[in-house]
């Protein structure tokens, strides 16, 4: 369903990517794990047409994301990791906005967004500007949001950061029904590692833009010789704290800045 | 087909949902417009009519019309830069429909609140004393409002589609705004104007919406419609096909 060869994507000299190759089976739930600042999201950027690659060939599902870009963007969904609703508008209105822009016909999308508003427990808020929701409920609507098309694959970027566990629990257990149901792949990051564990059937760990390990959660603790995927994370990239540094555009942003002074 | 049309659609209807909600938009965009109004109408009134122009307000409403159009419809772009910032930038481009639909939608929902506020001057000229002679072509007048609507507003999405800068967008569209509104025709008569500066005004989109707007309310024409007709459509279809290209570059 992807496929990823000698992928780089570099911000001035800054490497984000660092030559990386993988692939993702169609069907599977697959993690994409790494400390902050690793290149999670710019690879991510890269699969849905947001970000051009420097150097490497991509396909989502079979399509490459430079030269084919419409066909990419018909095969994918995407929960982003940072803020993308529309404030001024209700929550139902960007629930609807959505299913418009992804071609989903009416009597369906009013069923879904209804369904979907009910899971994330937004149903009797539908009305409210979205200004007025908190992080967390904002949060619950942007995975709504994006689960409202169902796609050949989906990729969510940390997609529980700052729920509580109940609407975690839900939420995991929509989109495993959906990949089983629908057989829809999953590519998504998250810190958790418990909620990698049990969910994903392969991982990929990325650190310093280059991808350090792969295979099942079963596989990771053998080679590193422990107990838990936890563990097994820290010995493969250390205990030190990332210092993020904003993310990879940001700094763009910056060094443009400063080159045009 | 049916698709792309309701794309552009629920992209339209978003923009004018939010225009609609934001009172304080509404109406502080309407204050700079009727300044100009009173005070150049009332002021420069007198002279105009010595020197044998007429009546002055009846010259200037249609100006200040598309004056207000063309702020409005520049400012617009500004708010490519807000759903940037904001990230709802995000979910537009990874949506799976052509870019030239998401040009057209932003540009059409601007448009149309550009156009409204253009109504809204022209009733309260109304009031201020404006008497256009030729009511009945008050529909080709608003053609020729939607006309400069839709062109500055594509060309101020086209801008902010480039710019990450939400701090320089306002300075370079106001370094824009003011020669294009001070060299078109709005405040005095193009034909009394000669050499380069007349070469200058006849190459400025606004002078031709100026004409039309200003020949379809009072009879006064200086392009003719045809001209006017034909500058503005090219002008907007070669801008529309601008923006497409640079959204389709647009990098998140």
């Amino acid at each position: 369903m992807i496929e990823v060869k000698n992928l780089t994507k570099k911000f001035g000299d800054f490497v984000a990517v660092d030559d990386i190759t993988f692939s993702v089976n169609e069907g599977e739930i697959f993690a994409f794990l790494g400390p902050n600042g690793a290149g999670k999201t710019t690879t991510i950027k890269i699969f849905t047409t947001l970000l051009l690659p420097t150097n490497g060939q991509v396909l989502v599902n079979g399509f490459d994301p430079v030269k084919q870009p419409d066909d990419v963007r018909c095969s994918f969904g995407i929960i982003f990791q940072d803020q993308s609703l529309d404030d001024e508008l209700t929550a139902f209105e960007n629930m609807e906005f959505h299913g418009v822009l992804y071609g989903v016909p009416k009597d369906t999308r009013r069923k879904r967004i209804e369904e979907l508003l009910k899971i994330v427990e937004l149903w009797d808020r539908k009305d409210n500007l979205v200004k007025e929701f908190s992080g967390g409920m904002k949060r619950r609507l942007e995975i709504a949001r994006g689960l409202l098309h169902h796609p050949k694959v989906i990729f969510l970027d940390e997609p529980t950061l700052g729920l509580d566990p109940q609407t975690r629990n839900h939420i995991w257990s929509y989109i495993i029904d959906l990949n089983k149901k629908e057989g829809i792949t999953v590519f998504f990051t998250t810190h958790y590692m418990e909620e990698a564990e049990r969910v994903a059937g392969r991982i990929a760990i990325i650190d310093h833009g280059k991808i350090i390990a792969q295979g099942s959660p079963q596989d990771l603790k053998n080679q590193t010789n422990t107990t838990s995927l936890e563990d097994a994370f820290l010995a493969l990239t250390g205990k030190t704290i990332r210092d993020e540094g904003g993310t990879a555009v940001e700094r763009q942003r910056i060094r443009n800045r400063v080159w045009r002074r | 087909m049916k698709q792309l049309v309701r794309v552009v659609y629920i992209l339209w209807l978003r923009q004018v949902k939010r225009y609609y909600r934001s009172k304080p938009r509404m109406i502080g965009s309407l204050g700079q417009p009727v300044l100009f109004l009173v005070a150049l109408g009332f002021g420069f009134g007198p002279i105009y009519q010595k020197a044998g122009g007429g009546n002055y307000i009846e010259f200037l409403a249609p100006g200040i019309i598309a004056m207000s159009i063309i702020f409005t419809a520049m400012f617009t772009g500004i708010e490519v830069i807000y759903d940037r910032q904001f990230g709802f930038l995000k979910e537009t481009l990874v949506a799976p429909v052509p870019r030239w639909s998401i040009m057209l939608g932003r540009t059409l929902g601007g448009a149309t609140v550009a156009t409204l506020q253009g109504v809204i001057v022209f009733i309260i000229a109304l009031f201020i004393g404006f008497r256009p002679e030729i009511a009945a072509q008050s529909l080709l007048a608003l053609a020729f409002m939607i006309l400069v609507a839709i062109f500055f507003t594509a060309f101020g999405t086209a801008i902010a589609s480039r710019l990450e800068d939400m701090q320089a967008f306002p300075l370079i569209i106001n370094f824009l705004i003011m020669p294009l509104f001070f060299l078109s025709g709005a405040l005095f008569p193009v034909e009394t104007v000669t050499g380069a500066l007349h070469t200058v005004i006849s190459f400025n989109p606004l002078s031709y919406g100026v004409d039309g707007i200003r020949g379809a309310l009072t009879g006064q024409i200086h392009f003719g419609f045809t001209s006017d007709f034909t500058f503005l459509i090219i002008v907007t279809l070669a801008v529309l096909a601008i923006g497409t290209y640079l959204f389709s570059k647009v990098e998140v």
